[in-house]
Parts: C-alpha cells; sequence; structure tokens
C-alpha cells in the first residue's frame, strides 16, 4: 500500500498522556498546571477506565480514625507487604506524599465518607496496620476518577477518547511521538510531542480469570519494551484472593478486600475459619492467634492482633488455593466468604453496596442472608516500566510512566489501597518529571516517517489479508497457555512449556486476519492488542522463569522458600539488538540507612515517634 | 446448553437492519456474555461497548427489547426461555456502527457548569463535613454516566435543531445537584440553570429515574429540588423580600449577562 504520511492527520502537543485512569489524569493536571500544552488519549470513554472500578479505598496514613498511623508505618507495612523488594524511595515517597494527595481530592471536590468529627473515614484493609483507606462505601474508584474528570476538563487539557496508541515514536534515543488510531473511524493520527506519559494499566487479560476488563492488554509494557524502555519486576502478577466463581460468566469479577477488612470471615466446606492455619512466621507477631483475639479486633479492642483474613494478598490467595486442592473447597471450586453471620443486614447495604448489588443481581445470592463463593482471580501487575523513583522518566529520554504500568513502589505484592494513592501521587510527579525534561530539552525531536509507515502497514495487513487466525480464538489460546503454565503457583516445567506455547502463538499471531472494514471493528482492535498481550506474557514467563524462590505473589513449587539472594536482584527484560527478549538479574542497590531501620523497626518504637526522626521530609 | 435467538441492529450512521443469531447459552449468563460470543464466533467487527461486566461503568447501555439497559446487568433467564432478544442502539444519540453510539453530546454538556468551587479550609488544614451532607450528594455522586437517563428523556430526544440553550438533561441536572448540595461548595450555578442550562424544559415525567440503574431519585431528589431553588429566587416574593431585609446578595442574571452589562453593575435581586 502506498502511504503518504503528510496526508495523515497530526495533532501537537507537549506532552501526550496515554491513560485517562487516575494516574493518567492525575498527570495530565500536573503538566497543564505548568502551562504544558497538554493532550490525553484512552481506549475507552472518559471516565471508564479501570480505576472507576476499584472499590475499597486510597490508602494515605492520616491517622483521622487511629492516630498512632504515620508515615513511617505506611512505609513499613509497604515494604513487609511487597517482601523488601520494593524500590525503596518510591515506598518512601509513596507514604510520605499520599496524606496530601489525598486531601487535594478533596479541593476538586471529591467527597469521601466520614469520622464523627467530621474527617475523611479510614477503614482497614490486609496488611496496613492501622485503618487506613479513605473510601466512600466501595465505589472509592468512581470518586477517584470522577473527580479528577470532572476538574480536568476545565483546566485546558485536550482529550481524546477512543484513541489507541499503537507505536512510541522517536527521533534517535529521545521521544518524538505516538501514532494511533481512531475506534470510530478506523483513520491513524500521529501525535508529535516532546515527552509521553504512559499511564495505560496493567495486561491481566492474558489469564481467563482477571478482575480486569478487554483494555488490559498490556499495551503501555509491550510500546516501552518496543522502544527500547527496560521493563522489571514482571514475575509478581498479583492473584487477588477473592473473585466471584459462580456463575461462570462472571468468574474472576472482583469481590472487594473491603468485605474483610469489615469483618466478612473465610471458611471452607467443613465450616472451618482455615485462615488461621496459614499464618506464618513474618506475621505471626501481628496477627490475632485465636478466633477470640480476632473476634475481640472487630469490636474494637485496641490491644486484640488483626484477623488472619486480612493478611496479605499473596498469602490467602495461597491458602485458598491449598483448601481446594485439599477438597474442602465450596461447590464451584471457590471457598465460602461470610459478612451475613458477622454484620447486620442494614450495615452491609450501607458498606458494601455495590458488592450486594453485584451478588443480587448476577449470582442470585443475598450476602446479608448467605456466604459468597470466592476464589483466586488475576487482579494486578506489581512489575511493569522501569521508572526513576523521583521523575518517573523510563530508561528511554521523554517516556514516563506513572500507576499500574509503572514498576518498584509494589516489590514483590501490593497491598490493596496501595494502587490508588500510587496513581494520584506517582502521577503528579510524572506530570513534574515530563515538565522538568522539556524545559532541559535543547530542540524539538522529529518524527520518523518510516517508522509511522512500517507500523501502519503491519496493522493494515490484519484487514488486508484474504484469510488467516481467529484473533478471538487465539486470545482464548493465549488465555489457556496461561492459566496453566503461569498461574498462581508455578514450575519450571510449566514455565518452559508456557514459553515453548507462546513462540508457536507469536508465529500464529502473524497471519491473523479480521474480517471487515477498519471502521469500530473490535476484531480489529482484538488482534492489535493481540501483539501486546504476546509480548507481555512472555515478558511475564520469562521473568518467572528466572527468578528460582518463591516471593510475595510469584510462587515456585519447585523454589518453595524465599531465598536470601533473591532480595539482591531484580528481575529486568529488555529488548536485544537482535529483536530477542533478554532478561537479567540487575543488581538492586542496597537500601539508604534510615528506611532500613525503618523498615525493620519494632512498631512499638515507630508508633511512639522514637525512630526515624532524622529520616528527611520530602 | 439451550440455542436462543437473538436480533441485533448492524449498520452506521448511513443505515442498517437487525440480523438474526442463533447462539447457545450458558446457565447465569447475561446479555452481554451472549453479544461476545456472537462476536467471537459469528460476527468479528461486531461493535459494542463495556468495560467492568459488574455495572460500575456505564459503558455497556443499549436497548434491550426495546428497554434500555446495561448489557452485562441484564440476566438471561429474566426472559422466557423461547424470547427473542432484541439489541440496539440508544436512540437519541447517533449511530456510529451496531451497537455503538456518539454520546459525546453528554461530556459537552458536562462543560457547560460551574466548576466546583470549595470554602477555605479550617485553620488546621481539614475540611470537615458530617455523614449527613455528604450522604446526600453521595447519593448524586453514585452515577455511572451510562446515559440511560439522557437517552430516555423526551425533552433531549426531541432535540434536533434546538442546539443552544438546550436542556443539558437528567444526568446533568444531578451533576448540578451534586454541585449545589455539596457541603463545601460555594458558587452559585442557580441562573444559569434557568436561562442557559434548560432546566424549565424539563416537565417531570420521571422516565430517567425509571431507567437508572443506580436506582438514583434523579426527580425527586435532584431535580425537583432545583426547580425549587429556582422558584425561590426568581418567583417567591416572600423570599426574596427576607432576602432584601436581611441584605442577603443572591445574583439572578448568568455570568454571561452580567459580562454583557459590563463590570461594575450589580443589578442583583436584593
Ligand atoms: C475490580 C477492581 C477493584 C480494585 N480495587 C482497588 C482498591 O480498592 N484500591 C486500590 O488501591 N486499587 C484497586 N484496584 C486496582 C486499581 O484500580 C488499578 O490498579 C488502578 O486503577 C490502575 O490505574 P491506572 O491509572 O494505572 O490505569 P487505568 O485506570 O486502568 O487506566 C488505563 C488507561 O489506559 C488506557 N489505555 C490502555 N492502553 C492504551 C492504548 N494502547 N492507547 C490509549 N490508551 C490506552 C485505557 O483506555 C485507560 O484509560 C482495583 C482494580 C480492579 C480491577
Ligand atoms: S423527568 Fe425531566 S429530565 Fe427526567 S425524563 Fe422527564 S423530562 Fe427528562
Ligand atoms: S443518573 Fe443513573 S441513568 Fe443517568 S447516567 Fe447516571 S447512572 Fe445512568
Ligand atoms: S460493562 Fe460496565 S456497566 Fe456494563
Amino acid at each position: 500500500m502506498a502511504l503518504d504520511v503528510s496526508e495523515l492527520q497530526t495533532i501537537e502537543h507537549d506532552v501526550l498522556v496515554i491513560g485517562a485512569g487516575g494516574a493518567g489524569l492525575r498527570a495530565a493536571i500536573a503538566c497543564s498546571g505548568q502551562k504544558l500544552d497538554t493532550g490525553v488519549i484512552s481506549k475507552s470513554l472518559l471516565g471508564k477506565a479501570h480505576t472507576v472500578m476499584a472499590e475499597g479505598g486510597m490508602a494515605a496514613a492520616m491517622g483521622n480514625v487511629d492516630p498512632r498511623d504515620n508515615w513511617k508505618i505506611h512505609f513499613r507495612d509497604t515494604m513487609r507487604g511487597g517482601k523488601f523488594l520494593n524500590v525503596w524511595r518510591m515506598a518512601e515517597l509513596h507514604a510520605k506524599q499520599a496524606p496530601d494527595r489525598v486531601r487535594e481530592l478533596e479541593d476538586w471536590g471529591a467527597v469521601f465518607d466520614r469520622t464523627k468529627d467530621g474527617l475523611i473515614s479510614q477503614r482497614n484493609f490486609g496488611g496496613h496496620r492501622y485503618p487506613r483507606l479513605a473510601h466512600v462505601g466501595d465505589r472509592t474508584g468512581l470518586e477517584l476518577i470522577r473527580s479528577l474528570q470532572d476538574h480536568g476538563i476545565h483546566q485546558g487539557i485536550d482529550f481524546h477518547m477512543e484513541v489507541t496508541a499503537l507505536e512510541l515514536l522517536k527521533d534517535g534515543d529521545r521521544i518524538s511521538g505516538v501514532l494511533a488510531y481512531r475506534r470510530e473511524t478506523g483513520r491513524f493520527v500521529v501525535f508529535r510531542c516532546k515527552a509521553v506519559i504512559l499511564s495505560t494499566g496493567g495486561g491481566g487479560k492474558a489469564w481467563p480469570v482477571t478482575s480486569n476488563s478487554w483494555e488490559y492488554t498490556g499495551d503501555g509494557i509491550a510500546m516501552a519494551y518496543d522502544a527500547g524502555a527496560e521493563l522489571m519486576d514482571l514475575e509478581f502478577t498479583q492473584f487477588h484472593p477473592t473473585g466471584m466463581v459462580w456463575p461462570l460468566s462472571v468468574r474472576g469479577i472482583l469481590v472487594t478486600e473491603g468485605v474483610r477488612g469489615d469483618g466478612g470471615i473465610l471458611k471452607n466446606n467443613q465450616g472451618e475459619r482455615f485462615m488461621f492455619n496459614y499464618i506464618s512466621e513474618r506475621f505471626a507477631p501481628e496477627t490475632a492467634a485465636t478466633v477470640e483475639e480476632a473476634h475481640r479486633w472487630l469490636e474494637g479492642d485496641k490491644n486484640a492482633r488483626r484477623p488472619p483474613e486480612l493478611l496479605t494478598r499473596d498469602e490467602v490467595a495461597r491458602a485458598i488455593t491449598a483448601e481446594v486442592k485439599a477438597g474442602r473447597g465450596s461447590p464451584h471450586g471457590g471457598v465460602f466468604l461470610d459478612i451475613a453471620s458477622r454484620r447486620p443486614a442494614d450495615f452491609i447495604k450501607r458498606k458494601l453496596p455495590s458488592m450486594y448489588h453485584q451478588f443480587k443481581e448476577l449470582a442470585e445470592v443475598d450476602i446479608t442472608r448467605e456466604p459468597m463463593e470466592v476464589g483466586p482471580t488475576l487482579h494486578y501487575f506489581m512489575g511493569g516500566i522501569r521508572v526513576d523513583a523521583d521523575s518517573q522518566q523510563t530508561t528511554v529520554p521523554g517516556l514516563f510512566a506513572c500507576g499500574e504500568c509503572a514498576a518498584g513502589l509494589h516489590g514483590a505484592n501490593r497491598l490493596g489501597g496501595n494502587s490508588l494513592s500510587d496513581l494520584i501521587v506517582f502521577g503528579k510527579l510524572a506530570g513534574d518529571g515530563a515538565k522538568a525534561y522539556i524545559q532541559a530539552l535543547p530542540t524539538t525531536p522529529r518524527v520518523d516517517g518510516d517508522q509511522i509507515t512500517s507500523a501502519i502497514r503491519r496493522a493494515t495487513e490484519i484487514l488486508n489479508r484474504a484469510e488467516g487466525e481467529n484473533p478471538y480464538l487465539l486470545h482464548a489460546r493465549l488465555e489457556e497457555t496461561m492459566a496453566r503454565g503461569v498461574g498462581i503457583v508455578r514450575t519450571k516445567n510449566e514455565l518452559e512449556t508456557a514459553v515453548a506455547e507462546l513462540e508457536d502463538l507469536k508465529v500464529r499471531a502473524r497471519t491473523m486476519k479480521a474480517p471487515g472494514a477498519s471502521q469500530y471493528n473490535p476484531g480489529w482492535h482484538e488482534a492489535l492488542a493481540m501483539r501486546s498481550l504476546l509480548v507481555t506474557s512472555e515478558a511475564v514467563t520469562r521473568a518467572a522463569l528466572m527468578r528460582e524462590e518463591s516471593r510475595g505473589a510469584h510462587t515456585r513449587l519447585d523454589h518453595p522458600d524465599e531465598n536470601p539472594e533473591g532480595l539482591t536482584y531484580n528481575v529486568i527484560v529488555k529488548k536485544a539488538a537482535d529483536g530477542r527478549m533478554e532478561t537479567e538479574k540487575r543488581r538492586r542497590p542496597d537500601g539508604p540507612p534510615h528506611l532500613v531501620a525503618i523498615a525493620n523497626a519494632k512498631i512499638e518504637d515507630l508508633e511512639a515517634g522514637k525512630l526515624g526522626t532524622a529520616a528527611p521530609s520530602t | 446448553m439451550a440455542i436462543r435467538r437473538f436480533k441485533v441492529w448492524r449498520g452506521d450512521a448511513g443505515g442498517g437492519e437487525l440480523t438474526d443469531f442463533q447462539i447457545p447459552v450458558d446457565p447465569g449468563m447475561v446479555v452481554l456474555d451472549v453479544l461476545h460470543r456472537i462476536q467471537a464466533t459469528q460476527a468479528n467487527d461486531l461493535a459494542l461497548r463495556w468495560n467492568c461486566k459488574a455495572g460500575k461503568c456505564g459503558s455497556c447501555s443499549m436497548e434491550i427489547n426495546g428497554q434500555p439497559k446495561l448489557a452485562c446487568m441484564t440476566r438471561m433467564n429474566s426472559f422466557s426461555e423461547t424470547e427473542t432478544i432484541t439489541c440496539q442502539p440508544l436512540k437519541t444519540f447517533p449511530v456510529i456502527k451496531d451497537l455503538v453510539t456518539d454520546v459525546s453530546f453528554n461530556y459537552e454538556q458536562n462543560k457547560r457548569i460551574a466548576p466546583f468551587k470549595p470554602r477555605p479550609r479550617d485553620a488546621d488544614g481539614q475540611y470537615r463535613m458530617y455523614q449527613e451532607d455528604v450522604d446526600r450528594v453521595q447519593e448524586f455522586r453514585k452515577c455511572i454516566e451510562c446515559f440511560l437517563c439522557q437517552d430516555v428523556c423526551h425533552v433531549l430526544r426531541d432535540r434536533e435543531g434546538r442546539e443552544t440553550q438546550s436542556f443539558i438533561g437528567p444526568r446533568f441536572m444531578i451533576r448540578v445537584a451534586s454541585l449545589e448540595m455539596h457541603p463545601l461548595d460555594t458558587e452559585d450555578r442557580i441562573p444559569e440553570l434557568k436561562k442557559e442550562l434548560g432546566a424549565g424544559l424539563c416537565n417531570i415525567t420521571r422516565c430517567c429515574t425509571e431507567v437508572c440503574p443506580e436506582h438514583i431519585q434523579i426527580t425527586d431528589n435532584g431535580i425537583i429540588p432545583l426547580k425549587e431553588r429556582i422558584v425561590d429566587r426568581f418567583y417567591d416574593p416572600v423570599a426574596i423580600i427576607g432576602r432584601k431585609l436581611l441584605g442577603i446578595r443572591k445574583r439572578t442574571k448568568t455570568r454571561s449577562e452580567e459580562a454583557a452589562q459590563g463590570a461594575g453593575s450589580e443589578d442583583r435581586d436584593g
């Protein structure tokens, strides 16, 4: 096909933000606030990004409910939850800045649930020592995205809805723009810009049972990889312990951790509260030892320790898997989550309205009367694009990343509620980083016509070829591969089989065919997304193969324990000069002594403010 | 697994027609699942929107057997076993393709509303609000922007040719309500509501409230109280005199009217 690049629609911005979830919107607000000409593109309509689905809340150590809380304890919880593999500086910035970022949302109209004193109320969540999650019932994500959206539309930002990025354009080493297409017409658009901020989220759609929507095909991760950026920690894929399991068509849809935070308990088919059998050494000193103690905690006894249902997600998900394997599961292959016997019906309807609604409408279960059936569901990518902690710049100049598509804050396992706060803390920092980069940029980078032509040719071949693989069915095959080979527990053999199957799928993907024209054609969109899914899946699988230990969300049956050596490196994935995927164990820098001291401190010392006073305040 | 009959509207702005499909359906499925199965196996290019599959994002709005609904929350067992299920795009908005419509009209309405303007924080840097006060606006803030209410509102259905000064529609009436009743907000949107945002065009038919999947009392809790505020401001002599006596100033001119009159002229009702 002869193609004249100069005839393509071209749009110029200083910075283009790819993604309109919490991270992208916060980054765009930061950019436009600093007088940058800012554009935002997203695959869906405004306000529909994944962030809208978040339920439980947003973690920030404001100390409104328990004044003993402070940033050091939030930092310590985050490091422990992440099995100490987190980027120290990111965990520090996050814990320190989250309270201001949350309060700032109130300036933009957000309305959180309140304490008796009229302050922002905070709820309990797994792995958080104190009630820490700012929330609005169980629709916190909606409140976050709508507040940013309603504020953002008055900030002079250009929103381009239903525009999908296909490829990052470069001028030498530097970012110079983005090639994208409009879903509505199928037409291509070239964005010319000085910096790009990726905030595209994760890649859970490679698995069949997931809480993620069609948007989560790892586009940002794959585009960054193709542009030469380094990826990190992708072996850590979070399986949320409680997804719906029945009916089949809703399998994977999330049941918020808020259910357990508000008192819900897990039981097996013998009626046993099995989590007491799965308390690991690391958490034993801070976890209730008996049902009686856990009960006192629920009643508000400050000396009682937290129930084991609120252990970190990796621990709870593994326990559920073990119970089901041992034959103690529920009829549809999960376990029981019971809040009906713990809280009165009106409490449940008030604190968990959308869970009540979701089970009633989709499963015909009344959660104020009966237990729910739940099981693990692929939920979140801890890993992603490697970034500098303070500026969020990737290893490609001019390319920034924030939110779920970036790596580092969560280490080997994310605590619930730490994602929404991640979005607003690092979204802002990415905007600041882009501003600093643009200010120092000597000349405006140019887009490369050849790069655009070849990318367009690759995309249109899918429509033009006479016949070929059905992208939907190929996607289903990919899901089978990932479920079998790269699940909640992994082995070398299974991972190697998955790599081989992925190689085969890559070959088949070269001949995908989407029937119909380019105008709003989901078959074509699916085929285009397969490319990102395959890159992302391969990166996860190869990283999982390289890490020969079990840590956080990454469990290797053939290496069942944490290995001290595992703390000394991150697995880095990047594209080698010959185009092959390369994995490497990169040595981690040691943590700064003042942070190491806080992370290892006794909780009492932190509460009393005895430790960490030497830490710088920003 | 039963075989079910579906009629799905296929076409674009140039026209289209209902197309028949016969498709196996498993227990527990919702209409969106069936449409996805049609898409994967029989019509790869069938256009539709969705995201959350749990009634949280408001993407999958369409007309199912003539009723505006979320496809992800419409269970197959809500139909009789032999019933043919007809899926069509929302009628009020221009079709792009198949079940996808151009809903950009709605995003434009939001921009017409004056943004949130909070009062200053308390001395200690906090905002204090009480749960009873936030409950009221949270009802409106639950809105998932599915635009089903916009779809059924007859004022919007017949809006052709009256694009300027037109009615913002029920979804944005409750957005105004959420701002006007926000415990921290200091902005006043009442003159604009009456003169620019078309509040008077709504004649309280309540069709919007009936279709809202979030069960928001759009009319009773949102539109009617706003209309009362307009009446109070513009027509209620007692309130007007009361304000005059107390020396309270309330705008009756919109911002653009004030601007047209020039700065300094404070022609207000009290
Ligand atoms: C059901 C559910 C409940 C959750 N609950 C919580 C919770 O209670 N607390 C918490 O902290 N976290 C929670 N999470 C996690 C959290 O919601 C997400 O990690 C977070 O919202 C991701 O935000 P983001 O801004 O990085 O990306 P998203 O909000 O997912 O946005 C991604 C954006 O990128 C766009 N995009 C992607 N690819 C492209 C492309 N190629 N071109 C253009 N645009 C593109 C998408 O259109 C979208 O706009 C939950 C997640 C789920 C699924
Ligand atoms: S009550 Fe008013 S806003 Fe609602 S549908 Fe009727 S006319 Fe439209
Ligand atoms: S008010 Fe209800 S019907 Fe209207 S857009 Fe919002 S959720 Fe949908
Ligand atoms: S897919 Fe989100 S509301 Fe239906």
